[in-house]
């Protein structure tokens, strides 16, 4: 590793003050540190400052729950996320795509901000964030706003992130009615090893929704709006179709964990088991007789 | 730039005190600063286990973590198991069940069920499996890691805990 200062702020304004201070580019967040440190190992990483975010009185760990939404704090592990039985309960494809993630070691280290803030293609909590509409709430000493993830990332390790800015949390807006949601992954093995490519499919009343991971240069969601897909009694060529439409927005590399083609070919493949055990899920949720709007 | 922090901890129950440099993982101070070198270096990423401690009462990757990190914090590693002379439960299954072959993987496995029977005191065969995988063993032995999981996981014992382990089927042949 190359030298580096660290600092522990104790508030999000020592943070700012840490921030304006740096140059830009020099300074990386730690909080589970489990992409930092390799990074800082391999050489890829060397920035002048690392600021340790666990120590900050306004930001602690948790996830806050409302009827309407659900923050998870930036210092918040992946353990507690998949542990936490509200999430559990509302976004099931969230915790099965951040279950995949690394091992229990890495699991408990590493913080769903920071799986998304690394910006990984292959970042296997992304395509469950974005099928859930997962907001980004990003502060610095100006105020506070909030990106879409879907506007978030950019592109390969690169986020609307700026240098005097933080992310202190990611919020999940409850589906307003009924929403059934799954998370798909393909990999060489299972455990500790990232994803040939992963999904989530999200189906409600009429929209199908697809988040699509390690096919593109970021992870991207495709909708279909025609109701086709949420229908599963809808003519069956019709669906088939939709969905290699679908499926043919994605842009896969080849690389050492499989060919373009192969990756296109297992996306159709995965597409269609997803959308199968959403639709299963979305019929099994009880809100669906509540007579919630579509 | 090249200086040291303080790093005060409570290690496998004993306060220390040293000065540690940014770039130090935890791996690294607990190896070289404080000797204890039952914790192990493999790949160095994260991805083998070899170093599993426990922070906080949680497994963790200790080559994944930085040493100033965990300040004020309590660590355990497979040094800390032992109390009065005599190996822990889990350390007595992976010598009865002939869990240990090369031995290099032991101390991460070790751990990583430890935390896992703490969290889960009688976890089911698949429940030890995704509990340990993050620790690779090279030797491929981990039939009977599982089996030592499931044999420490086993009936509560008392203090003379070696002699009521059952014997493992193919030992006893």
């Amino acid at each position: 590793m190359k030298p580096f200062g660290y600092a522990r702020p104790r508030s999000l304004d020592e943070t700012y003050d840490l921030l304006d201070q740096a140059g830009p580019g020099d300074v990386r967040m730690i909080v589970g540190g489990t992409d930092l440190i390799v990074g800082l190992q391999n050489g890829r990483l060397a920035p002048e400052l690392v600021i340790d975010l666990k120590h900050l009185h306004d930001l602690p760990a948790g996830i806050a729950h409302s009827p309407d939404q659900v923050s998870i704090s930036a210092v918040t592990s992946l353990s507690e996320v998949i542990a936490d039985p509200q999430i559990r309960d509302t976004f099931p494809a969230l915790v099965e795509a951040a279950s995949t993630v690394g091992s229990v070691q890495i699991r408990n280290r590493a913080s769903l901000t920071g799986n998304i803030c690394n910006a990984s293609p292959a970042a296997d909590t992304a395509p469950a964030l974005l099928a859930y509409d997962a907001v980004v709430v990003i502060s610095s000493r100006d105020g506070r706003r909030r990106v879409p993830l879907r506007d978030f990332i950019l592109g390969p390790r690169r986020t609307d992130l700026q240098p005097h800015e933080i992310v202190t949390a990611i919020e999940l807006p409850v589906p307003p009615g009924p929403l059934g949601a799954t998370f798909g992954r393909l990999t060489r093995r299972r455990g500790v090893d990232l994803a040939t490519l992963s999904l989530c499919c999200a189906v409600g009343p009429r929209r199908t929704r697809f988040a699509f991971g390690a096919v593109a240069p970021r992870p991207f969601v495709v909708d279909d709006d025609s109701g086709v897909l949420a229908d599963p009694a809808a003519d069956k060529e019709h669906r088939e179709r939709t969905l290699r439409e679908m499926t043919a927005a994605a842009r896969p590399i080849t690389d050492l964990r499989a060919g373009a083609e192969y990756r296109q070919a297992m996306l159709l493949v995965l597409s269609r088991r997803a959308l199968a055990a959403a639709l299963e899920r979305r019929d099994a949720s009880p809100d669906l007789h509540d007579g919630a709007n579509p | 730039m090249t200086d040291t922090y303080p790093l005060r901890a409570t290690i496998n129950g004993v306060p220390r005190s040293i000065e540690v440099s940014s770039t130090q993982t935890l791996l690294d101070a607990l190896r070289w600063d404080l000797d204890l070198t039952g914790s192990k270096e493999c790949c160095a990423e994260g991805e083998c286990g070899a170093c599993t401690v426990l922070v906080g009462g949680q497994a963790v990757n200790a080559c994944l973590v930085l040493a100033v990190e965990v300040d004020g914090l309590d660590i355990t590693t497979i040094e800390g198991l032992a109390t009065g002379g005599r190996l822990s439960r889990l350390q007595d299954a992976f010598l009865e069940t002939g869990a240990i072959q090369c031995g290099f993987c032991i101390p991460g496995m070790v751990m990583a069920a430890a935390a896992l029977l703490d969290e889960n005191p009688h976890p089911r065969p698949d429940e030890v499996r995704e509990g340990l995988a993050g620790n690779l063993c090279r030797c491929a032995g981990y039939q009977r890691i599982v089996d030592a999981v499931l044999v420490a996981a086993g009936p509560a014992m008392g203090d003379d805990a070696s002699a009521d382990v059952p014997e493992h089927e193919e030992l006893s042949a």
